[in-house]
C-alpha cells in the first residue's frame, strides 16, 4: 500500500472533525487523490495548514484557511508546483495553543509536510516555534504582527507593527496633531505595538500622553473612554484585538467620543465596518497592507483576487488582510520550489532567501500593490502599505499609500539569516530608549 | 484626578452589568440548586434572537428585545424538560424500555455543572455552524450625555435603571405572588410542599424558564453593546459567578448587594488604574469574600440575625 493511500485514509478520519467544525477545504485533497493513484510521495507537494475555524480567533482565522485553499486549488488547476500536485493537510486548532502544539507535531512527524502555514496570534506563534525550530520545519506565519522575529526556518510575510503603525501614525500626526493616546490588547502583540507607537511618536515629533492595556476578555470600555476624554489627545492609536474588544468601537460611538483613531488591527482583520452599524467606525484609519477594498487591478479588477475568492466562497463575509497574506505567500512558496527544483526544505529556504517577488510577469499575484517582495535576509516582506479611512457610512477610502520596506530587522537589528541562522525575536526595547 | 460624575456613571454601569449578568443565574441556582454553566449561552440566545429580529425581520428594537427574551425563556423550557428534569427522555424511556433513563439534576451541583457545561459547548459551536463567526450588529440607541470634557452613553445609564426594575420585579414575583410562594416552599422543603399540593415539578419548570428569560433579557439589553459572536456569553459568566458567590443564597438581596459592592470596587479601580486593575480587583474581592464570608453577604447577614435572636 502506498503512503498516499494512508494519507487519504487519515483524511477520512479528519473528515469527522471537519464536519463538526464546518471545514470546507478538505475535499481538495480528496479530489486530488484520484488522478495520481499509485504515485510515490515525492510526486506531491505536501502543504500543512493550521488556521482557526472555531474558538476566539475563528472570525479572523477562517478567511486565512479559505484563502490558502483557494491558492492551492488555483495552483493545482494550473499544473501544480513544478508539475507536482499539491496535497493539503488541514486541521482546526480551535484557537487553542495547546492543540496547536499537538497538531504542529502531527503535521511534522506524521504527515511529513514540506511546508506549514499556522497560527493567528503571536502567542500561538511563540507556542509552536520551539517545535518548528527543533524540527527545522519551513514555516509561514502570516498574521500582521509586532515584528522582530529573526528565525532561519520561519517566514513572516505579514506586515510588521513598524510597517503598519509607521504608515498610519505619521499620517494622523500631520492631519490632527502631536498628542497620542494608546490602547492595546494586554499580551505580547499589544505591549510591543505600544512600544512601537512610542518609538514612532519620537521619530515624528509626537508624544504619547496616555496608554492603557486591556485584557483580551474585557468588553466594557466605559472607564477607558473616560480616561481618553480626560487625557484629551489629538488622536488614539488602537491595537485592540479579538471579538470582545470589538465592543470598544460601538461603545465609543454611543458615548459620543468623536476622535480620529489609527489602528493596525481593526477593520482589515475583523471587518468591523461591515459588522457594526454606522457610524461606529467613522473616522477610523487603518494602516494596513490589505483590505478587501484596496483599489488595485489585481485585487478588485475583473477576475481579480476578490472575484475569485467569492466565486469559490459565495457565502464568505469578508476577505481580510491575513487571508491575502496566506494567498500570496502560497504563490511565493510555489515560485521558490520551482526555482529550487525540489521540495527539500533547506533548498527551498535558500531559494526564498534569494529574494522572491510577486507582481512580476512570471508571478502576477500581488493583490496589495504593484509588487510584493520577500527580503531574503530577514524573511519579511516589503509591502505596499495603505492608509484606509472609514467614513460616516462606513465606506472605505484610500487616503495614502506607499511602498514600505521592513526596517527594524534589516536596518536596526541587522538580522541577516543568510549569514547567521538565528532563532530570536528582537523587541524595540532592545534598541530604543523611547520604548522603555 | 477622578471626576465624581464619571465615577458615579461608571458605578451605575458596573452595577447594571453585574446585576443583569447574575440575575438569571442566581434564580436557577438559588431555587433549583442547578449551576447553569450554559448561562452565558442563554444570554447568547437572547442577544442573537434580538439582533436577528431587529436586522432580519425589521422589528423595532424594544419589540425585538421582548422577542429575544421570550425566545430564550422558551428555549430554557425545552432545556429544562429534556436535560435538567429529564421528563422527555424519561417519557421516551418508559415507552420503549418501561423505565426512567435519567434522574433530574435538581440539587446535584457537580452533575448539573457537567451537563450544562456540555450544553454550552454544543450551543457555542451550534451558533457558529448556523450563523457563522459573527452576525451584523445593531447600533446603540439614545445617543450620549455630555458634561464638560466627558460624555457617557445614555443607553448604559438607562440600563442601570432597567437593572433596578428587574430586581424589583423579581422581588415582587417571589414574595407577593402565588407562584413565588410555591417556588419558595419548594426550595425550603420539597417533600412537604408536594404533600401540601404544590406541583413542584411544574414549579421547577417555570422557575427555569423565568431564569432563562432573565438571561435572555440580559442578552437582549446588551445586544447593541457587545460584539455579536458565538462566544459572547463568556464575558458575562465570570461576573455572574462572582456576583452569586459574593451575594450568597438570597436571590434578590444578594444580587443587589453584590452588584453594589462589586460595582463600586470595579468603578473605583478601573477609573483610577484602568480596566485591567478593575478586573483583577473583582476577582480579589471574590477571593476575600470566599475566605471571610463563605456564605456570601446575605449568608453573613442571616448569621448575624440568628445570633441576635438567640442572644435576645
Amino acid at each position: 500500500m502506498s503512503r498516499r493511500t494512508v494519507s487519504r485514509r487519515r483524511f477520512v478520519t479528519a473528515g469527522g472533525a471537519a464536519l463538526v467544525s464546518g471545514l470546507a477545504g478538505c475535499s481538495n485533497s480528496g479530489g486530488s487523490g484520484a488522478s495520481t493513484d499509485g504515485a510515490s510521495s515525492s510526486d506531491v507537494v505536501k502543504i500543512g495548514v493550521l488556521e482557526d475555524q472555531s474558538g476566539n480567533f475563528a472570525l479572523v482565522g477562517d478567511p486565512k484557511h479559505k484563502a490558502s485553499m483557494l491558492a492551492i486549488e488555483e495552483i493545482n488547476a494550473n499544473g501544480g508546483i513544478d508539475g507536482k500536485e499539491v496535497e493539503v493537510y488541514s486541521r482546526d486548532p480551535q484557537s487553542d495553543n495547546q492543540r496547536y502544539q499537538e497538531l504542529t507535531r502531527e503535521m511534522i512527524n506524521e504527515n511529513d509536510v514540506d511546508v506549514l502555514w499556522a497560527g493567528y496570534s503571536s502567542a500561538t506563534r511563540e507556542a509552536i516555534r520551539p517545535i518548528i525550530n527543533r524540527n527545522e520545519q519551513l514555516y509561514f506565519y502570516t498574521t500582521q504582527y509586532e515584528g522582530g522575529v529573526c528565525d532561519k526556518t520561519t517566514f513572516a510575510p505579514g506586515p510588521t507593527a513598524r510597517q503598519q503603525l509607521g504608515t498610519v501614525l505619521p499620517y494622523l500626526r500631520e492631519e490632527y496633531g502631536p498628542e497620542i493616546y494608546t490602547i492595546a490588547a494586554d499580551y505580547n502583540f499589544g505591549q510591543l505595538s505600544a512600544d512601537w507607537v512610542k518609538v514612532l511618536a519620537d521619530e515624528h515629533d509626537a508624544e504619547v500622553v496616555g496608554e492603557e492595556f486591556v485584557p483580551l476578555s474585557e468588553s466594557s470600555f466605559g472607564s477607558t473612554i473616560n480616561r481618553i476624554q480626560e487625557a484629551d489627545p489629538d488622536f488614539v492609536m488602537s491595537m485592540l484585538v479579538g471579538a470582545n474588544h470589538t465592543s470598544f468601537y460601538e461603545q465609543k460611538a454611543s458615548a459620543g467620543l468623536e476622535i480620529p483613531i489609527g489602528t493596525s488591527t481593526a477593520m482589515a482583520q475583523g471587518y468591523e465596518h461591515r459588522r457594526l452599524e454606522p457610524p461606529a467606525m467613522a473616522n477610523i484609519y487603518a494602516g494596513v497592507n490589505y483590505m478587501e477594498e484596496v483599489p488595485t487591478e489585481s485585487n478588485t479588477g475583473d477576475g481579480g483576487f476578490v472575484d475569485r475568492y467569492f466565486e469559490k466562497y459565495p457565502d464568505a463575509p469578508y476577505l481580510n488582510e491575513e487571508a491575502e497574506t496566506n494567498y500570496f505567500s502560497t504563490y511565493m512558496y510555489k515560485q521558490a520550489v520551482e526555482q529550487a527544483g525540489t521540495t527539500e526544505q533547506p533548498e527551498v529556504i535558500e531559494a526564498l532567501e534569494s529574494g522572491i517577488s510577486l507582481g512580476t510577469e512570471r508571478a502576477p499575484e500581488a493583490p496589495d500593490g504593484e509588487t510584493i517582495e520577500l527580503d531574503g535576509a530577514t524573511h519579511h516582506v516589503d509591502h505596499h502599505m495603505w492608509v484606509l479611512r472609514a467614513d460616516e457610512e462606513h465606506n472605505i477610502e484610500a487616503v495614502a499609500d506607499r511602498k514600505v520596506p521592513e526596517q527594524f530587522l534589516s536596518e536596526t537589528v541587522g538580522c541577516d539569516l543568510r549569514e547567521e541562522a538565528e532563532q530570536t525575536q528582537y523587541t524595540p526595547r532592545d534598541y530604543y530608549e523611547e520604548a522603555e | 484626578m477622578v471626576n465624581g460624575l464619571n465615577l458615579a456613571l461608571q458605578f451605575l454601569d458596573s452595577f447594571a452589568f453585574i446585576v443583569l449578568a447574575a440575575a438569571g443565574l442566581a434564580i436557577i441556582f438559588g431555587i433549583m440548586g442547578v449551576i447553569n454553566l450554559a448561562h452565558g449561552e442563554f444570554i447568547l440566545v437572547g442577544a442573537y434572537a434580538t439582533t436577528l429580529a431587529a436586522t432580519q425581520l425589521g422589528l423595532p428594537l424594544v419589540v425585538a428585545m421582548a422577542a429575544g427574551t421570550l425566545v430564550t425563556a422558551l428555549f430554557g423550557l425545552v432545556v429544562e424538560r429534556t436535560i435538567v428534569s429529564g421528563a422527555v427522555p424519561n417519557a421516551v424511556g418508559q415507552r420503549i424500555a418501561g423505565r426512567d433513563v435519567m434522574e433530574p439534576l435538581y440539587d446535584r451541583l457537580a452533575d448539573s455543572m457537567v451537563a450544562t457545561f456540555g450544553l454550552s459547548l454544543v450551543m457555542v459551536q451550534g451558533a457558529r455552524i448556523v450563523f457563522g463567526n459573527s452576525i451584523d450588529q445593531i447600533a446603540t440607541p439614545l445617543g450620549e450625555i455630555a458634561y464638560g470634557a466627558f460624555s457617557y452613553s445614555t443607553y448604559r445609564v438607562v440600563l442601570s435603571g432597567v437593572s433596578i426594575a428587574v430586581l424589583l420585579v423579581v422581588y415582587y414575583v417571589f414574595t407577593r405572588t402565588d407562584y413565588g410562594m410555591r417556588a419558595r416552599a419548594t426550595i425550603q422543603d420539597e417533600e412537604t410542599a408536594k404533600a401540601l399540593g404544590v406541583d413542584t415539578e411544574r414549579t421547577y419548570m417555570t422557575t427555569f424558564a423565568v431564569g432563562s428569560g432573565l438571561a435572555g433579557l440580559t442578552g437582549a439589553l446588551f445586544a447593541p453593546i457587545v460584539s455579536m459572536q458565538p462566544t459572547l456569553g463568556d464575558q458575562f459568566l465570570v461576573e455572574a459567578f462572582v456576583a452569586v458567590v459574593v451575594g450568597g443564597p438570597s436571590v434578590v438581596l444578594g444580587t443587589a448587594l453584590s452588584g453594589g459592592v462589586l460595582g463600586a470596587i470595579n468603578a473605583v479601580f478601573s477609573n483610577l488604574f484602568g480596566t485591567f486593575v478593575g478586573r483583577i480587583m473583582l476577582l480579589v474581592a471574590a477571593m476575600i469574600a470566599l475566605r471571610f464570608l463563605p456564605e456570601g453577604i446575605t449568608g453573613f447577614i442571616e448569621r448575624v440575625r440568628t445570633r441576635r435572636q438567640e442572644g435576645a
